[in-house]
Formats: structure tokens, C-alpha cells, sequence
């Protein structure tokens, strides 16, 4: 059917009024990563164009170490967490064993138990492991997630019984059949996940606030908290720029998947 | 003879209860260890400092966290009479009553104006869920200089039109709004994302019998989109609520709980008085707190969503 010119109209008004509301912070602040402070400060458009806050940013506060640092907790949780849910769903779906039923309910029970009502006993437990300032205590506790047992469960269970069944006639082990036919049937529910883990990943701020004492393993989620608490007032520029740095490999993640992130999150959600 | 093959077909019975007995014996196993890390991590790093919790709710503690003396229920009674505390309770309630109703209807308009099939909707759809890539850290930031005093965008704004500056963050009647108006901005790019897959997933055959029948667009949204949204709704708005009562980088970052307490949200007291007080017995009683509400909320969504299987 084809829509009414006026429609049209009415709609890419609409739309192009809301993106640039939306966007409006964000493209405030990608502009301002460029502006001299002085510009900033007295409120002008911008005079001139330069990159010296992102210069003093990674020189004057060593943004590269907190990124580096970042790519890496991320990347650690989101493998963690593909290996981790990946095994359990195939449990819930291909062996069938005493019990499983009462693991799958505890399972959903974990669900309910927000992190942040039990950060006390996990901060105890990750000083007395020495893991404070260290990549262990920032990523271990993330690696079991029910979510991404769930969401995987829901695509295993799309496999046929009987390739199961023809691959144990042939003789093949679990672990076989587990790497060679339903982890590459699901690939792309395990890159929705993993794309979606990174994100939580790496927006991460509460854990890392406190599992970190110094720069050593610091994410740059708390690097951008000390940037603006210590600069606060004068350098916006340099601030914007920490800022922008943190956003971009989320953003440019979320443009090339968005697709699938929404079906995934819509079908783990619903379903 | 006779006794002989009953002797016989005895014992293939019990070396057939026993192979038997054996094969699910090592299912068992293989399913054990399939599960095993998963199991592992969550009784370390979940339900162990569940449990924990509540035990140090019901004590007082050292700085260094270890339970010293057992008072029953008297950090709950000195919480619930304490005016910080409600105080505290109070802003986390009208934080979510301010953020969850704005954030679904914002998120459902830009869903249904985005759900249009236009050239060029690809751009739309991607600028209005790009909120779910900007962190907490980010997104407080980019708003510290909105609502900055002086050279703040919303101040000037406000300045141009000869209207009075607002201190939008130090004036304890602004700065609930100040940290409402971020969280919707940073909540939308999800929530949106999620409404716009339960429009696609819609069937296309009631729209066009509407059609046929010449119903007009508002009819048509009020009497079949939004019925048929309505358990996405219902999980957006679970979801929506679960979230706003775990909030705190955009406290940490924007007003530290302050001005006069207005924005001491729950999990930022307990952040405060755990990580700054070191009253870790007051602060597990806030948590388990926080806890209960959550169950809650949690409980209701599983209930009523197990419904909608019936109405879809």
C-alpha cells in the first residue's frame, strides 16, 4: 500500500524533529571535542577546528592504557559469558539427567537477585581473593549469566532431534557434537550475544568502581569519572573528548548490529 | 529347566536395572559438568552473598566488614526510622514515578513513527536506539555540561528568552528532575528498540482488514497496536521499573546523592554507607531492602507475562 504524500510529510517532520532532540546531546558533545575551551567558555560557535583535546587527553591522561584496559575486560567477560551459557543451554536442551528441571528453575531464579543488593559479600569475596586490581576480580563474577543461557536455549532447541540422533548412531560424543554442529547452527545467536554482552561490558560502572583501587587494570568508564571530577569547570574540551573516545566502539558496535541485537533482545525477552 | 531360565532372565533383569542404573548415572554426570561453571559461579558470586547479606543485615560490623555484634532486627527498625533513610525511599519512589511513565511513552512514539516503511528509516531507527551504546559515565557527562550554571546549553537557552537561569543540579527541587530528564534520555535507545521489535512482529492481515473496513490511523493505533503491544508493553514497563530502582552512575556522576539528600536513591546510599561509612551491617539491610522490591516487581512480570500466551 502506499502511503499519502501529506502522511509523508507529517511523518519525516516528526522524525527528523525527534533524531535531532535525541541526538542533540550527543552531537553537542562530539562538537565540543573539537572547540578550543575558550570558544566553550564564552559560549561562541565554534572559531576553529582542532584536535588538541583529544591530543591532551591521551598525552596529559593516558586514555589509550584505561581503553586498552576496557577492550580487554570486555572481550574476557564476553567469552566468559558465550562459553559459560553456550554449555548450559546445550545441558538444558540435549542431555536429560536428574535434577534438570530443579538446576533450569534455580536458573530463572538468579534473575531475580539484582547485582547491586548483593555488591557487599561479592566486594569481601574479591578482596579476600586478592583479586582487587586485578582482571580476575572485574570479569569472573559476569562469566554465568541466565540471560544468555535462555536466549541460547531458545535456539538450540530449534535443532532437529534427529541430527542429534544420526550423530549419536555415528558414534559421536557430546563434546564432539557440541562444537562441530550446534555451536555453528547457532552462530548467530552467539554473535548477538557476545555483541550484546560487549556492550554491558564495557558500559559497566558500579563493579569496576569499586574492584579497582588505581590506574593498573582501571576501565575507562571510572577513567572518565576521574577525568571529569578532577577537571571539572575548566577543560570541557579534553572532558568531551574522554567522552567521545568511551562512546565510539559501543556505538559503531550497535550501528552494524542493531538488526540482529533488537531480534535477539526481542526474542530472549518474549519468548 | 524351567527354574533355570527364570534364574537367568532374574539376573538380566538386575544386570538390566544396573546398566540402567549406570547410564543415568552418567547422564547425570555429563549434565553436571556441562552445568558445572555456571553453578559454580553463581553460588560464589550470587547466592552465597545473598545469603550473606541477609546474615549481616542482622549485625554490626567492623570497617573491614566482619560481623561484630548480633542486634536482631535493629538496623531495619533504625533504618525505617531514620529521616535520611526515608528521605531516601521517598526520591527513589518519585524517581521512578518521573522516569518509567515518560520513558515508555517517549520510546512508544518514536517506535510507531519509526515502524513507518519510508525511505531512509534505516538513519531514524539507528539515531533513536543509539542511547543503548552511550554509557552511564558518558551520557552523566554530556549532561554535566547541559545543566552546567553558566555555560550550560539549557541555560543559555533559557538565558535567550530572557527567562531565569536554574541551578539545575544544586537546587534541591531541580535536581530529582535534573537526574530524571538524563535517565529517560539513556533508557530510551533500549526501550525503543524493544518496542519497535514488537511492532514488526505484529501480523499485517488485521491492519489490512481495518483498512478494507476504512478505519483511520488513530482508531487503528488505539484499537490494535496498542492491544497487541500490550505484552511488550508489560515487559518494557517491568523491566522499565526494575532498572530505575538500580540507578547510580548518573547519581554518582551528577550530584553525589545531593543536594540536601534529594537524590540519595537507594542503591547509592547503600554505596554510601557501605563503601563510605563502613557501616556494612546498615548497608546489607538496605540492600535485602532493595532486594524485596525487586522480587517483587520480578514476580509480577512472570505472572501476568505467563498470560499473555493465553490472549496472543
Amino acid at each position: 500500500m502506499r502511503i499519502p504524500l501529506g502522511r509523508k510529510i507529517v511523518t519525516y517532520f516528526l522524525l527528523s524533529t525527534a533524531a535531532l532532540l535525541v541526538f542533540m546531546p550527543t552531537l553537542m558533545a562530539v562538537v565540543m571535542s573539537f572547540m578550543t575551551n575558550q570558544d566553550i567558555m564564552t559560549g561562541s560557535f565554534p572559531s576553529a577546528f582542532s584536535l588538541d583535546n583529544y591530543r591532551r587527553a591521551f598525552e596529559q591522561f593516558s586514555l589509550m592504557h584505561y581503553v586498552i584496559n576496557s577492550l580487554f575486560v570486555s572481550i574476557i567477560i564476553m567469552i566468559g559469558q558465550l562459553v559459560l551459557s553456550s554449555l548450559a543451554a546445550y545441558a538444558f536442551v540435549f542431555l536429560e539427567f536428574k535434577g534438570r528441571d530443579f538446576l533450569f528453575y534455580l536458573f530463572i531464579a538468579t534473575m531475580m537477585v539484582p547485582f547491586e543488593a548483593s555488591i557487599i559479600p561479592n566486594f569481601h569475596t574479591i578482596r579476600d581473593l586478592g583479586w582487587i586490581d586485578q582482571y580476575t576480580g572485574l570479569t569472573v563474577p559476569f562469566f554465568a549469566m541466565a540471560f544468555g543461557t535462555f536466549l541460547l536455549r531458545q535456539n538450540f532447541k530449534q535443532i532437529p532431534k534427529e541430527l542429534r540422533e544420526a550423530s549419536q548412531i555415528a558414534g559421536m560424543g557430546e563434546v564432539k557434537f557440541y562444537l562441530t554442529v550446534v555451536l555453528p547452527v547457532a552462530k548467530t545467536s552467539l554473535i548477538t550475544l557476545g555483541v550484546y554482552g560487549f556492550l554491558t561490558s564495557w558500559n559497566m560502572y558500579l563493579w569496576p568502581l569499586l574492584a579497582t583501587t588505581n590506574d593498573s587494570v582501571r576501565t575507562v568508564q571510572i577513567g572518565l569519572r576521574q577525568l571529569q571530577s578532577q577537571e571539572q569547570m575548566n577543560d570541557w574540551g579534553m572532558i568531551m573528548s574522554g567522552a567521545v573516545i568511551v562512546i565510539i566502539p559501543t556505538l559503531i558496535l550497535l550501528f552494524l548490529g542493531q538488526k540482529k541485537l533488537q531480534r535477539g533482545l526481542t526474542e530472549g525477552a518474549l519468548k | 529347566m524351567t527354574e533355570a531360565a527364570a534364574t537367568l532372565s532374574q539376573e538380566d533383569y538386575i544386570l538390566f536395572e544396573q546398566t540402567k542404573r549406570k547410564h543415568r548415572y552418567k547422564q547425570f554426570i555429563k549434565g553436571m559438568l556441562f552445568l558445572l561453571p555456571s553453578i559454580v559461579l553463581f553460588s560464589v558470586f550470587l547466592f552465597y552473598p545473598l545469603l550473606r547479606t541477609i546474615y549481616l543485615s542482622f549485625f554490626l560490623t567492623d570497617a573491614s566488614g566482619a560481623p561484630t555484634v548480633f542486634i536482631g532486627w535493629d538496623n531495619f527498625v533504625t533504618l525505617f526510622q531514620s529521616s535520611i533513610f526515608q528521605q531516601s525511599i521517598k526520591s527513589t519512589f518519585l524517581f521512578v514515578l518521573y522516569t518509567v511513565p515518560l520513558t515508555i511513552v517517549v520510546s512508544l512514539f518514536l517506535a510507531i513513527i519509526a515502524n513507518e516503511k519510508l525511505r531512509g528509516i534505516g538513519f531514524f531507527r539507528t539515531i533513536f536506539s543509539s542511547g543503548m551504546g552511550i554509557s552511564v559515565a558518558a551520557a552523566s557527562v554530556f549532561w554535566l555540561y547541559l545543566f552546567h550554571p553558566t555555560i550550560g546549553f539549557l541555560n543559555i537557552i533559557l538565558d535567550t528568552f530572557r527567562l531565569e537561569k536554574i541551578s539545575w543540579l544544586t537546587d534541591p527541587s531541580w535536581a530529582l528532575i535534573a537526574i530524571s530528564v538524563t535517565t529517560i534520555w539513556m533508557n530510551i535507545g533500549f526501550t525503543f528498540l524493544i518496542l519497535l521489535g514488537g511492532l514488526q512482529s505484529m501480523d499485517k492481515y488485521l491492519y489490512e482488514s481495518a483498512d478494507v473496513d476504512g478505519a483511520g490511523y488513530f482508531y487503528k493505533l488505539r484499537r490494535i497496536t496498542i492491544p497487541m503491544l500490550s505484552p511488550t508493553l508489560f515487559f518494557v514497563v517491568t523491566v522499565t521499573i526494575i532498572n530505575a530502582f538500580q540507578t547510580f552512575g548518573q547519581v554518582d556522576i551528577l550530584t553525589q546523592g545531593g543536594p540536601q539528600n534529594a537524590t540519595n536513591f537507594i542503591v547509592y546510599s547503600i554505596y554510601r554507607e557501605a563503601f563510605t561509612n563502613y557501616q556494612f551491617g546498615s548497608a546489607s539491610a538496605q540492600a535485602i531492602i532493595l532486594f524485596i522490591i525487586i522480587l517483587i516487581m520480578t514476580i509480577i512480570q512472570f505472572k501476568l507475562g505467563e498470560r499473555k500466551v493465553h490472549y496472543q
